[in-house]
């Protein structure tokens, strides 16, 4: 076993660097002179001038500052929304009774194989022709469903035990107050968890932002960053596009140093891009 | 607060594929009136419905059919909450992310309209509760740090806080270990006195039962089998099924006959009896009902004794007995008089009980011994099967 | 009513649903049949098959469907095959490992297109800078290419990279939950009875972790088949032009983006789409209950 030990330590070593080399060059080439970095024809590793110009030409001469204000707004109702609508159907499913339950419950989970691309055709006429397009409306509705959450959701809620909903009963509390009071906070980690992803999926989110809207005051970050690579600066201001890389990358690389567990374990319950 | 329940009935759908299965009947027309300030429990052994009958008062499940009353009120079609009863769960049901008051507390928060609390009232009002069961210092803590019997306190404390009508206790004993439950039945009798709540639990474990209880109910198959004191459901078993189910070690069971005013177990005539036609009979003795007695009336063949100090069992195999052993319990200080090969013992009439075999039925006739100057001196049992083999001939 | 209280709760989700999922659904089968539709006058001459065959002769298809299935059959198995390794040599560490699998996750809270963008600033090749690949290469001895704008090769290879980095994070975190779920009884058990390690590896470790391994194919042949932003972050929006579309671009280049405005075409290719990864889904799922291993 032992004298394999430096290769293993190798091959970590050489993925490591793959991973973080786009990182590393992202927020060199964000500190370099504009002047400095063309003048490169052979690029250099390491810049002894940084400088953050870059950073402001990308807060002025584009309205970064706008696209991350509509991407924060986006990614707050849509999450909340999600969160809150997932965990009422979850609520019903998991422990209400009503006619036809396990019916819906199944056609639920056939839902979960529908890829959004499929669907998206549609909603780009519905949301046309409600004339929602470049509205926060628009960009927000069609995000808010997942399915997979909801049934993420009702597992965990399913777990909870028959005999605490029947305490609370007892105790003379409504299903409304049992839900908020009692199974949101035991089942506190998967709510977390699914709202992790859908922040991360919504800051992300590019396709339906994209089709929805072609006015720049409602660019999100992603548009923004495609916006900026077409025509913002001309092509050949690299430094102040990677200034601007670095700028919408930070959020959820800070969200994710924070909360570095969950999130992974989140992945790990169930969770995939997208 | 006294509990009437009237024709009380509760089936189940069959459960499975959808097959002709009848329904399930769990609770099958029980009435009875838990009078006020007593504590009644439930007994049987699993699945004979005295859950569903605890579940039905407590509200959770709606009866199939019948009342019942809080007083003179029905609150057959009230839910739960509205029923003011307080419950302890099995497994306590505690809410794992409150702390020991706050889950004390949760009730309190939820009475409305004109019940509502001030901050103050709930805080005294939870302080009380805690006094009660003996937890205020351990208010601030997480279930998850509490011992079993301290949860099931907590438990107890959250039935109790917003002074229910009535209490309801599942199997309340059955999470602890033997030590504490002793600690926690008698726990359970002081708080139930001291607040006077018409109490009803359930339980599987006759011990807990008979220890505690004002009355007991004893069910099977959903179906009541006697309802009355502790002891008089010992020293009066209503049929069979009560009789072999109350009592440890559980009583002996033979089959034999009446003939001749006799009582006869396979060859052996064992007591008299009066008031009862000749029939074949089943015949319930309780362990302590024997006589050690040297050619005793009952003829068993010895297969060992165990002594556990305080007194001895005898096991020992009759043809007639319809399990294979013979359990019978005496004074050690029969010891010195055991011997090998031959158990012969006399009967005690009180603790021998007469069942219809198939029904299982009590008859109740009376039974004497069949000779009232017998003793268990030798010289005497000496006399007596010389009398016998005189009467045989 | 209280037997309705359910549906209450139920009510927003459903209508969530119903509207932008359920509806569309339906639609968009519907979409796909009706011939010549026109956004701009919401009507249409004929009921047929005329959209697939369209779509199915479209050069742009063709090469957006080669692009796609050469994605799926390079990307899936390196990356299944490179995370398996890492995640296998990541237990044989103790030191630094929960540093390695932070860093090794950091790909997946990126935002697609900005670090397609430092990637494509890595490999282009422009006039004034030969890109930092390129340099390498002629290090190395190489010959720089452009993989940005230049041969097909070059292009392809660039997006199978980034791909492969984009979806690596995740499959590295789920075999290594898995290889960590894996009862170390079974290993000493082996070792007792003197098997080699990559034996243990071969026969007991990979079965027991085959459930995951397999989950982790079927996802990467369904995200890979769904490509289409780390396609625009390297390559623009232009992509049929630059010869490297996916099947969901040209979807979504039919609906709205240049020479846009068919929905019925789009209708037409997503359904086709939708139908190639069902199948390929169903394949996989067939093979996997025949090799998987469940404990």
């Amino acid at each position: 076993m032992k004298k394999y030990k430096p290769i293993t330590w190798f091959f970590l070593i050489m993925w490591a660097i793959a991973v973080l080399f786009p990182f590393y060059w992202m927020v060199l080439t964000s500190v370099k002179e504009y002047a400095a970095y063309n003048a490169e024809y052979i690029p250099t590793l390491f810049t002894t001038s940084p400088t953050i110009e870059n950073y402001i030409y990308a807060f002025t001469e584009v309205d970064l500052g706008r696209y991350i204000w509509n991407t924060l707004i986006f990614t707050v109702i849509t999450t909340a929304l999600m969160v809150f609508v997932s965990i009422l159907a979850a609520f019903a499913f998991a422990r209400l009774d009503f006619p036809g339950k396990s019916l819906i419950f199944t056609g639920f989970l056939a839902l979960m194989m529908i890829p959004t691309e499929l669907v998206m055709i549609t909603n780009f006429q519905t949301i046309t022709e409600l004339d929602l397009r470049n509205t926060f409306l628009g960009l927000i509705l069609p995000s808010v469903t997942s399915v997979f959450y909801i049934y993420l959701l009702r597992e965990n809620f399913a777990q909870i035990p028959d005999s605490l909903y029947y305490a609370a009963k007892i105790d003379g509390s409504s299903d409304w107050k049992f839900l908020w009071r009692v199974m949101v906070p035991m089942c506190r980690p998967t709510v977390v968890t699914i709202t992790i992803l859908k922040v991360i999926e919504c800051w992300n989110s590019y396709i339906w932002p994209s089709l929805i809207t072609d006015d720049p005051k409602y660019y999100l970050v992603s548009n923004g960053i495609q916006q900026i690579r077409e025509s913002g600066f001309g092509r050949a201001n690299i430094p102040a596009m990677m200034a601007a890389v670095v700028v919408i990358s930070v959020p959820l690389i800070v969200l994710f140093l924070i909360y570095r567990k969950q999130i992974m374990s989140g992945v790990v319950r169930g969770g995939t891009k997208g | 607060m006294k509990i009437g329940l009237d024709h009380l009935t509760k089936s189940f759908p069959a459960n499975g594929r959808k097959s002709k299965g009848k329904d399930v009947i769990a609770v099958d027309d029980f009435t009875f009136t838990i009078p006020d300030g007593k504590l009644v429990g439930l007994l049987g052994p699993s699945g004979c419905g005295k859950s569903t009958t605890l579940n039905m008062i407590s509200g959770l499940l709606k009866p199939t059919s019948g009342k019942i009353y809080f007083g003179e009120h029905d609150v057959t079609d009230l839910p739960p909450e509205e029923r003011g009863v307080g419950m302890v769960f099995q497994n306590y049901a505690l809410y794992p992310h409150m702390t020991v008051e706050q889950n004390i507390r949760f009730p309190l928060e939820n009475l409305k309209g004109k019940d509502k609390l001030s901050d103050e009232e709930m805080k005294k009002r939870v302080e009380e509760a805690a006094r009660l069961v003996k937890i205020d210092e351990l208010l601030d803590r997480k279930p998850g740090e509490l011992s079993g019997g301290q949860q099931q306190r907590v438990a107890i404390a959250r039935a109790l806080v917003k002074l229910p009508r009535v209490l309801l206790l599942d199997e309340p004993l059955s999470n602890l270990d033997a030590r504490l439950r002793l600690q926690t039945r008698e726990e359970i009798r002081r708080i139930q006195q001291e607040t006077g709540i018409t109490t009803v639990f359930v339980t599987h474990d006759q011990d807990e039962a008979m220890s505690i209880s004002d009355l007991i109910v004893v069910m099977k198959e959903g179906k009541v089998q006697q309802i009355d004191s502790p002891q008089k459901v010992y020293d009066d078993p209503a049929n069979a099924f009560v009789a072999q189910f109350l009592g440890i070690p559980p009583i002996n069971m033979f089959d034999g006959r009446i003939q001749d005013g006799k009582l006869w177990i396979g060859p052996d005539a064992v007591l008299a009896v009066e008031g009862l036609p000749d029939q074949q009979v089943a015949i319930g003795i309780r362990p302590e009902g024997f006589i050690l007695a040297h050619d005793g009336h009952l003829k068993n063949k010895m297969v060992r004794t165990e002594v556990s100090g305080r007194d001895i069992s005898i096991l020992s195999t009759n043809p007639a007995s319809r399990s294979p052993q013979v359990r019978s319990i005496l004074s050690s200080d029969d010891l010195p008089f055991i011997k090998e090969g031959q158990a012969d013992f006399d009967l005690k009439p009180r603790k021998v009980f007469l069942f219809e075999p198939e029904s299982g039925k009590r008859l109740r006739g009376t039974l004497k011994p069949l000779d009232q100057t017998h003793t268990s001196s030798p010289e005497e049992v000496i006399e007596v099967e010389l009398l016998e083999q005189a009467e045989n001939r | 009513m209280k037997k309705y209280k359910g549906f209450l709760y139920l009510l927003p989700a459903l209508a969530f649903l119903a509207v932008f999922l359920i509806y569309p659904l339906i639609d968009v089968f519907i979409y796909s049949f009706e011939e010549g539709y026109s956004s701009a006058s919401q009507s249409y001459f004929g009921i047929g098959w005329y959209n697939y065959d369209y779509v199915l002769h479209d050069p742009y298809f063709t090469q957006a469907l080669v692009n796609t299935v050469l994605l799926v059959v390079i990307t899936v198995p390196l990356s299944t095959g490179f995370s398996l390794a890492i995640a296998f040599l990541l237990t044989r560490i103790e030191k630094l490992r929960s540093l390695f699998q932070t860093i090794y996750f950091l790909p997946y809270v990126t935002n697609t297109l900005a670090v397609g963008m430092v990637f494509m600033v890595l490999f282009k090749q422009t006039p004034y800078s030969e890109g930092v690949v390129n340099t390498l290469i002629s290090w190395c001895g190489g010959e720089p290419v452009d993989f940005i704008e230049g041969p097909y090769w070059a292009k392809m290879f660039v997006l199978c990279f980034y791909t492969i980095w984009i979806v690596m994070p995740f499959k590295i975190l789920i075999l290594t939950s898995a290889l960590a779920s894996v009862n170390p009884m079974y290993y000493a058990a082996a070792k007792v009875d003197g098997t080699s390690s990559w034996r243990i590896f071969r026969k007991i470790t990979l079965p027991l972790i085959s459930p995951s391994v397999f989950y982790l194919v079927i996802t990467g042949f369904i995200g890979a088949f769904k490509a289409y932003s780390d396609a625009v972050a390297l390559f623009g929006t232009n992509l049929n032009a630059n010869g490297m579309n996916t099947m969901v671009g040209y979807v979504f280049d039919m609906l709205y983006r240049d020479g846009g405005g068919y929905p019925s075409y789009a209708s037409a290719a997503a359904i086709l789409l939708f139908a190639i990864v069902l199948t390929i889904t169903v394949i996989n799922l067939m093979v996997s209950k025949k090799y998987t291993h469940y404990s």
